[in-house]
């Protein structure tokens, strides 16, 4: 069905960061204003999930040009879903940074960068074009190297010049892909495209092209063997970018493969091997470089690589309870990883350090606080009913459905690092008794904030909690929406029907 | 820099180039031209001012901060891209008055995006430029 109004959450991010830029170096103003539009734009994004869970597939052509040739928008409920825990994640970082950022960081256009940053994830959500889906990838790494370098320390700096250099050469391998597609089917609509693959006679170029896609994704998603610049860059910026970093641009590339992976190189078995096996080492090396490291910071970034792992997994099995059990995960991942780089701020704010062996005594000092914090912590390893359990049963389900005995051990194993890595974090951080810390000169510390400033840090962790134990809970409602998600996921028909305005035939 | 002649010779040239410049942007739609080249004489133009007499002279011509014409320009756009919603039309689909302006030619809301284009450039360029003279 065509309605134009679903870029409508796009167009609302990018007035709302041009209006920021109005506010230049005016920076309380700016505050107010992000927060006002963070929580408007996640009204218009319930409001379009509402909107496409009650009405199915909606379809806009940009420029009014037919659909294989204009570039198309179309929300379908696996989008709206993304652009729904975007403008969450974005809502609670918006608050966050409102509460912790340093104002010498904030000066330099934080806010507006932030919603322009929002606005390209959304827009790849909702595009249907590929090459579009490419623009939209360069305005959110764009946006994510000024975001990684405000401030400009040393050691940003470092961090950013490893995660600039591989992401332009991913976004080189993805175009070379682009090219590849235009060149076999001379379209870039991925409806269109998907149509014309399906009957290409030379498999092997279609097999290579998947291929570059696979790397091209896998190093923004930051899976097996080209994820080193992830942990080399999450701990640098303040955890305020983190979060949104951790939440939301590794999952971008997830989101491009499950969509790539299911419309257009559906049901490629080789593919589906390599996925398996890059999954599984994933687990493997993000679990084992979480032990090892005593930064919560760099702790946290293997887990993100970790947790890659799940996802991949997922979408190499290829059955339909492997992608719900992908979906399911991924909408929990979303929430919670961005909530744990919070909790990591808050817990800088409060010492000053995040060294695990260092820090100490948060469970005597600030009981309540602790409390919060197990929240997300133990959703993250998945200990039942929290939200990270229901995503697992499901992959082990799919795993024993496929006969993947080898991947159900490294999921298993993945969640016994996690849980071993956690439980060392609460042990050192929480249970030991604390020590006498440096204090550094300079900076301000969380007793000493105002008020407002404390409320602001602690209540984006309260609301992604809050979103967590519903996940977990309530896990019913994201079990239906996921199966739905993962429906038309691998029966792409009703998604290129929307587009293409093709009429069914019905007996 | 103090050379009479180059001085001489930017002040004739400043208004030349912007006029120029807007004269590139009219020209865009069906031709080469169009809001980033047209911007990019614009800023040209400036900057030549400033080589001539300085910093200071050529930020009191302008007025305003060059860094406030990026969201000005990006109003522009926004405006062009959503006028199709409020009737009912897709975005940026392309809206034409019926009768051409006198002088200008057909007005659509593709000139008014490259008119934000053309903002954004000259706010862009000028900013970095001016921004880098002030530290050497």
């Amino acid at each position: 069905m065509s309605n134009s109004t679903i870029v409508l959450p796009i167009i609302f991010q990018f007035v709302a960061g041009t209006i920021l830029l109005f506010f230049w170096r005016k920076i309380s103003v700016q505050k107010v204003l992000s927060i006002l539009f963070s929580t408007l734009g996640l009204g218009i994004s319930v409001w379009l999930f509402l909107l496409v869970w009650e009405h199915g597939i909606l379809v806009t052509q940009s420029g009014d040009w037919k659909a294989p040739f204009g570039i198309s928008f179309v929300a379908d409920i696996f989008g709206v879903t993304m652009v729904l825990l975007s403008s969450i994640a974005g809502l609670a970082v918006s608050i966050f940074s409102a509460g912790s950022m340093r104002r010498e960081r904030l000066e330099f256009g934080f806010f507006p960068i932030l919603h322009l940053l929002i606005m390209g994830l959304q827009g790849a959500f909702l595009t249907g074009d590929i090459f579009n889906l490419y623009v939209w990838f360069e305005v959110v790494i764009i946006s994510s190297f000024v975001l990684l370098t405000l401030g400009g320390k040393k050691q940003q700096l470092e961090g950013a010049l490893k995660y600039v250099s591989l992401n332009l050469l991913a976004s080189s391998l993805f175009l070379i892909g682009i090219g590849f597609i235009y060149g076999l089917t001379g379209s870039l609509n991925m409806a269109d495209v998907a149509i014309k693959l399906d009957s290409l006679q030379n498999r092997g170029l279609v097999s290579v092209t998947s291929g570059i896609f696979l790397v091209a994704f896998g190093i923004k998603s930051a899976i097996f063997p080209m994820y080193f610049w992830l942990p080399a860059s999450y701990h640098t910026p303040p955890p305020a970018v983190s979060a949104i970093f951790a939440g939301l641009l590794t999952k971008l590339g997830i989101y491009a493969m499950l969509r790539t992976f299911t419309l257009m190189f559906g049901g490629d078995e080789f593919m589906g091997d390599i996925m398996v096996i890059l999954a599984a080492l994933t687990i493997l090396s993000g679990g084992l470089g979480a032990l090892l490291k005593q930064n919560m910071g760099k702790i946290f970034g293997y887990l993100i690589v970790c947790h890659i792992g799940f996802l991949i997994a997922g979408l190499g099995m290829y059955t339909e309870l492997a992608i719900m059990g992908t979906v399911f995960y991924l909408i929990h991942d979303i929430i919670v990883k961005t909530n744990l780089f919070m909790v990591s701020g808050l817990i800088l704010k409060i010492n000053g350090t995040q060294d695990i062996r260092q820090l100490g005594g948060m469970y005597k000092n600030y009981p309540l606080l602790s409390l919060l914090m197990a929240i997300p912590l133990f959703s993250l390893v998945g200990i039942p009913p929290l939200s990270g359990f229901w995503a697992k049963i499901f992959l082990i389900q799919a795993g024993l459905d496929t006969k993947e005995y080898v991947l159900i051990g490294f999921i298993v194993l993945g969640s016994f690092l996690t849980l071993w890595v956690i439980a060392r974090l609460w042990g050192e951080v929480f249970w030991k008794n604390s020590t006498d810390l440096p204090k550094k000169a300079d900076g301000l510390y969380f007793p000493q904030m105002s008020k407002i400033d404390q409320w602001l840090m602690v209540f984006p962790i309260v609301l992604l909690s809050g979103i967590s134990l519903y996940i977990g809970f309530g896990a019913e409602n994201i079990i239906l929406l996921s199966q739905r998600i993962s429906l038309e996921l691998m029966d792409p028909s009703g998604y290129i029907e929307a587009v293409l305005g093709l009429k069914t035939i019905n007996p | 820099m103090k050379s009479l002649i180059f001085k001489t010779a930017s002040t004739y040239l400043l208004p030349l180039l912007l006029l120029f410049s807007i004269f590139i942007l009219l020209r865009g739609h069906y031709l080469p031209g169009g809001g980033f080249v047209g911007g990019l004489i614009a800023a040209i133009a400036f900057l030549i001012h400033s080589f001539a007499f300085g910093l200071k002279e050529t930020q009191s011509i302008i007025k305003i901060n060059p860094g406030y014409l990026m969201p000005i320009g990006l109003v522009f756009a926004i405006g062009a891209a959503i006028a199709p919603f409020f009737i009912g039309a897709p975005i940026l689909k392309g809206l034409w008055f019926e009768e051409p302006f006198k002088f200008i030619g057909m007005v659509g809301s593709a000139l008014f995006f490259d008119i934000g284009v053309y903002l954004v450039v000259i706010g862009a360029t000028l900013t970095i430029m001016f921004s880098i003279t002030d530290t050497v």
